[in-house]
């Protein structure tokens, strides 16, 4: 295809923007925050021009570009995007503007830039389609992350963005050495071959072949690689043990940085399950099947329930983050469970994979939007953002407290709302794959709604104490801001057909391609 | 042509000694244009003739009583170390453009010291390189010793005597070869290609590895590097660290491993685990990783940290070297020229930006100086070195470590991992670094807020320390970006002759 390099066009737009903000005078104002908005509704732009353009029927990834980089290692800049890598590519480019919206009290270039950089890096990350290319991004992305949550944040910053940084860094070094195993094995560091190995069944032999001695066989270094690569997203995503770093993070980060890092950068870890984890080692999901299972329901229960037990508003919403990405989590390992296609119907498979996928870009846009909420009372609140800080608010603003409390049903998973339709589709195809792993999880979500009611109740009704009397309500510009947001809450709710669409063709090659044998 | 980068080093000692003493002016620029020809030459020269095989430059014959010849050439790899010492060269009179303390005799010692290092990167004679990489080791001393800091008359002399010691056992390896061929030659090609006895190569390798290891920081041997690095002067550190350390890893790659490539052979019987030459120097490698990172991570003088670090990435070189595998040399090769540049970054921010102008390098007074806001360029270019020296994509560190590790998980996948840890605590020391000298390290009100509210209220960074930076960083990330233009050389390298024999046994 020589047509215009879109994706490449796509994923430089906010890193050029990033350095034109970065390079505005510091005394300009609100001037850096527009330009940003600028840039990123412009990527905003481009992406719903890729997603008309985006042909639904097909399968397989369009919009390609390759070029050779590094012939020696077999890298190459590869690009392109299916249903899944695009709804996540909308996902960044929807949650960056709402999050550059967000930041009306910070005026910094150096803020704005970083804001787009982080774009840049979704962006990168969710096309690229060669491991060194795609690792470039991952990596890259961690950097303005870092100084974002460390120049901006909270009281205990230091702590946050450094735990946060090395913790990840960590991850992914794990993650690294399993790819550079997988290298030396298939000579290869693209996705589409490596997954077409481990298809075939090929992957474990060739590890034996080539990788082989010191008594380990190939089966044994199959799951080393797996475990490393496993341990990589599971530090992102984040799975439970590995969770510890993302509370403290959510919490210290400015308000607009938490959006990015809830909305988009949280989704990469289960991408990144989804795109190279599941497909290169559907073996070793399948034999792993069971604790993994554990793992998501682990996921599931302890967030729900440690989100019951915090008091600080932020937490809630950052234990329930980890609550509601363990249903992807849920979706994602009962379709290994499953196995080979022959031994359980595709419709439940597809049932699951699509949910996981709406639920990354539902909760992606809900999440967002709470956060937003809550850096609003924050604000307010001149700083309070604990549960029992407020009361009674709904009557001195009820636009807030309405709109907040759609985002929030929208979270409990209320049907009409685009929360529901996620979690509905994993637990479809879920309790047939994995009934005992599926009814676990249901307790999650009695207590995700014991909390989120908790919190309605606590902050919007009630008495209502003298010191908020004159709290101010959403101005003007602020509900043209999040109008839009909810609008797509409902759309989103009572059309999914407008994101299954593009994703029917690649959840379908999803389900054919993640079996072994 | 390359050989000229030697000869316009001295032609600008000559010329600095004879340039009257107390114009600092035509001092500096002297230097300058002497080290820029220098640059000029060896990029015209890698851009010229990338993938070219081994190319003779200049051979006449010198000594005809022990069949030396003056013998000069270059491979790939040569034109890439010529490369680095000439990026690093430049900007290390750059950063030292401020100097007014007997500014003539430093920049001779200076272009001396770079004279002698191109010279070793571009014998192929045996003894022609020895005399060089004995030449270098004068200049090295005296620039710690007069123009350093910290104990600097310490530093100067134990580096001066790990580097004889080094020495000294390269000669009696390089003599032991010359008896043992039987022949009268010290040329490189020639004797590589005399089959040495097994039981020769056993201890002779071992020696003649060591003695250039020495010089590479192989721990334990490593205890000069830190404490010398310290105590030189800014340029001098650059060069030190950037470019004298990697003489020794080139050494250990060009010399030991070319002359006695079975020493590395297993021995047959296995000592506490370990089989061969190989094991026992991949061990230790791998150890002055994780320990030159560790040791880093709870250093209080800002200037200690980066010495450490630079024994850690010089463990990468090393592992590399021992993968005996191109993917594993290559990265090797790569790995001496990225961290020659990013440690010329770090030490140029360290000492002539901060430690000039805030006379302390304690991380505990730093912290509290609010150098973000400060010195902003400073803190911008000290953050792109530290997470080029993290080994993050983009910058040319992340292909060499990626290479290394490729190379350690075919050849030792337990060192590998642990070389992996290595990198993560690298991430980890640079990051409490880059906290604590310029984020204002703790969560005091007064550190809150970014970079660059207002004027620094120290003396901003002059134009020579920019167009320093901006050199070394645009090196680092054009190679991070580009990484083939380096590799194509270093690979085609790899693949002449000279190579055969060590790369034998091993699956590319």
């Amino acid at each position: 295809m020589s047509a215009f390099p879109m994706l490449s066009a796509l994923t430089f737009l906010p890193l050029l923007g990033g350095l034109v903000v970065m390079g505005l005078p510091l005394s300009g104002g609100q001037l850096p925050r527009r330009v940003a908005f600028g840039f990123s509704a412009a990527a905003l732009a481009l992406t719903l021009l890729l997603w008309i353009g985006f042909d639904s029927g097909r399968g397989g990834f369009q919009f390609e570009e390759s070029h050779t980089w590094i012939p020696g290692m077999a890298v190459n800049y590869h690009l392109g995007v299916d249903g899944l890598g695009l709804l996540m590519v909308l996902l960044a480019a929807v949650v960056t503007p709402m999050a550059i919206l967000a930041s009306g009290r910070i005026e910094s270039p150096l803020y704005h830039g970083l804001m787009l950089w982080v774009q840049a890096g979704l962006f990168g990350t969710f096309t690229a389609l060669n491991f060194f290319h795609w690792f470039l991004f991952w990596e890259l992305s961690l950097v303005p992350a870092f100084f974002l949550i460390r120049l901006w944040g909270g009281p205990r910053r230091t702590e946050a963005a450094t735990q946060f940084f090395v913790y990840t860094m960590a991850g992914s070094m794990a993650l690294l050495l399993a790819f550079l195993g997988l290298f030396l094995a298939a000579h290869t560091f693209e996705f589409s071959k490596l997954a077409e190995l481990g298809r075939r069944g090929e992957l474990t032999s060739l590890l034996a072949a080539r990788l082989g001695g010191r008594g380990l066989s190939g089966d044994h270094l199959g799951l080393l690689l797996f475990a490393g690569a496993f341990l990589g997203f599971a530090v992102k995503t984040p799975i439970l043990p590995f969770h510890t770093w993302l509370p403290m993070t959510y919490a210290e980060a400015p308000a607009g940085t938490t959006m990015l890092l809830t909305g988009a950068m949280s989704k990469m870890g289960v991408y990144g399950l989804l795109r190279i984890l599941a497909p290169i080692f559907p073996e070793q999901m399948q034999r792993l099947a069971t604790p993994l299972l554990w793992l998501a329901l682990a996921t599931i229960l302890c967030s729900a329930g440690a989100a019951f037990a915090q008091k600080d508003l932020k937490r809630i919403l950052a234990y329930s983050s980890i609550n509601h990405l363990g249903y992807c989590l849920l979706g994602i390992f009962a379709v290994a469970n499953a196995g080979g296609i022959s031994q359980a119907p595709g419709q439940e498979r597809a049932a699951a994979l699509s949910g996981a996928c709406l639920q990354m870009f539902n909760h992606g846009i809900t999440a967002s939007l709470l956060f937003w909420f809550a850096g609003m009372l924050e604000e307010r609140g001149a700083g309070c953002r604990g549960l029992d800080d407020f009361g009674g608010l709904r009557k001195v603003a009820p636009v807030l407290c309405g709109l907040m409390g759609i985002a929030l049903f929208s979270s409990l998973g209320l049907p009409g709302l685009n929360g529901f339709v996620g979690e509905f589709l994993i637990f479809k195809g879920a309790f047939p794959l994995a009934p005992w792993a599926a009814s676990g999880s249901v307790l999650g979500l009695l207590i995700t709604a014991v909390f989120i009611l908790t919190l309605l109740q606590r902050v919007f009704h009630g008495p209502l104490a003298r010191q908020w009397s004159k709290l101010p309500d959403l101005t003007l510009r602020e509900r043209f801001a999040v109008a839009p947001v909810i609008a797509l809450i409902f759309v989103l709710g009572l059309f999914p057909q407008i994101l299954l669409g593009p994703l029917g063709a690649t959840v379908q090659q999803m389900v054919r391609s993640w079996s072994s044998g | 042509m390359l050989a000229w980068t030697i000869y316009v080093s001295f032609f600008g000692v000559v010329a600095l000694m004879l340039a009257p003493r107390d114009n600092a002016r035509a001092v500096r620029w002297v230097a300058l244009a002497s080290a820029l020809a220098g640059l000029g030459i060896a990029l015209a020269s890698l851009v010229h003739l990338p993938n070219g095989p081994f190319e003779p430059l200049v051979k006449l014959p010198w000594i005809a009583a022990l069949g030396s010849d003056y013998f000069l050439g270059a491979d790939g790899i040569s034109r890439v170390l010529a490369l680095l010492t000439g990026v690093v060269a430049v900007a290390g009179v750059l950063f030292s453009w401020n100097i007014e303390h007997r500014v003539r005799e430093f920049f001779a010692f200076y272009l001396a010291l770079v004279g002698g290092v191109y010279g070793v990167f571009l014998s192929f004679d045996l003894l022609l390189l020895f005399v060089f990489y004995e030449l270098a080791i004068i200049p090295k001393y005296f620039l710690i010793a007069i123009w350093g800091s910290t104990r600097k008359e310490y530093g100067a002399m134990k580096l001066a005597l790990y580097s004889f010691l080094g020495s000294g056992m390269v000669l009696v390896g390089l003599i032991a070869a010359f008896v043992m061929s039987g022949e009268k030659t010290t040329n490189l090609f020639l004797l590589a290609q005399q089959p040495f006895p097994q039981s020769f190569q056993l201890w002779a390798f071992p020696l003649t590895f060591l003695g250039f290891a020495i010089l590479a920081g192989l721990w334990p041997f490593h205890t000069w590097a830190p404490t010398g690095h310290v105590a030189a002067p800014t340029a001098a550190s650059m060069l030190l660290a950037g470019v004298v350390m990697k003489l020794g890893a080139y050494g250990c790659l060009r010399v030991a491993m070319t002359l006695f490539p079975h020493g590395l052979d297993p021995w047959g019987f296995a000592v506490l685990g370990f089989g061969s030459w190989r094991d026992v120097f991949a061990v230790l490698a791998v150890i002055g990783i994780v320990y030159g990172a560790s040791v880093a991570l709870v250093q209080s003088d800002f200037k200690f940290v980066i010495g450490y670090s630079s024994v850690s990435h010089m463990g990468f070189v090393l592992t590399g070297l021992l993968t005996l595998q191109t993917t594993g040399l290559s990265g090797a090769v790569l790995q001496m020229f990225s961290h020659g540049v990013i440690a010329g970054l770090l030490f140029a921010v360290v000492g002539r930006m901060v430690y000039e102008r805030t006379h302390t390098r304690d991380l505990a007074q730093l912290e509290g100086m609010g150098l973000g806001r400060a010195m902003p360029f400073a803190a911008v270019t000290f953050t792109v070195a530290s997470v080029a020296s993290m080994g993050l994509p983009g910058f040319s560190g992340f292909v060499a470590e990626l290479q290394i590790l490729l190379g350690a998980w075919q050849a030792f996948p337990a060192l590998a991992l642990a070389a992996g840890v290595g990198v993560v605590i690298g991430v980890a020391f640079i990051l409490r670094a880059l906290q604590k000298a310029f984020l204002g390290g703790g969560d005091a009100a007064g550190a809150r807020g970014d970079f660059a509210t207002g004027a620094g209220t120290m003396a901003s960074i002059s134009l020579p320390e920019r167009l320093g930076s901006a050199l070394l960083i645009g090196a680092s990330l054009a190679v991070g970006l580009y990484p083939r233009c380096l590799l194509d050389p270093i690979v085609s390298a790899l693949s002449t002759p000279l190579f055969h024999e060590l790369l034998k046994g091993s699956v590319p």
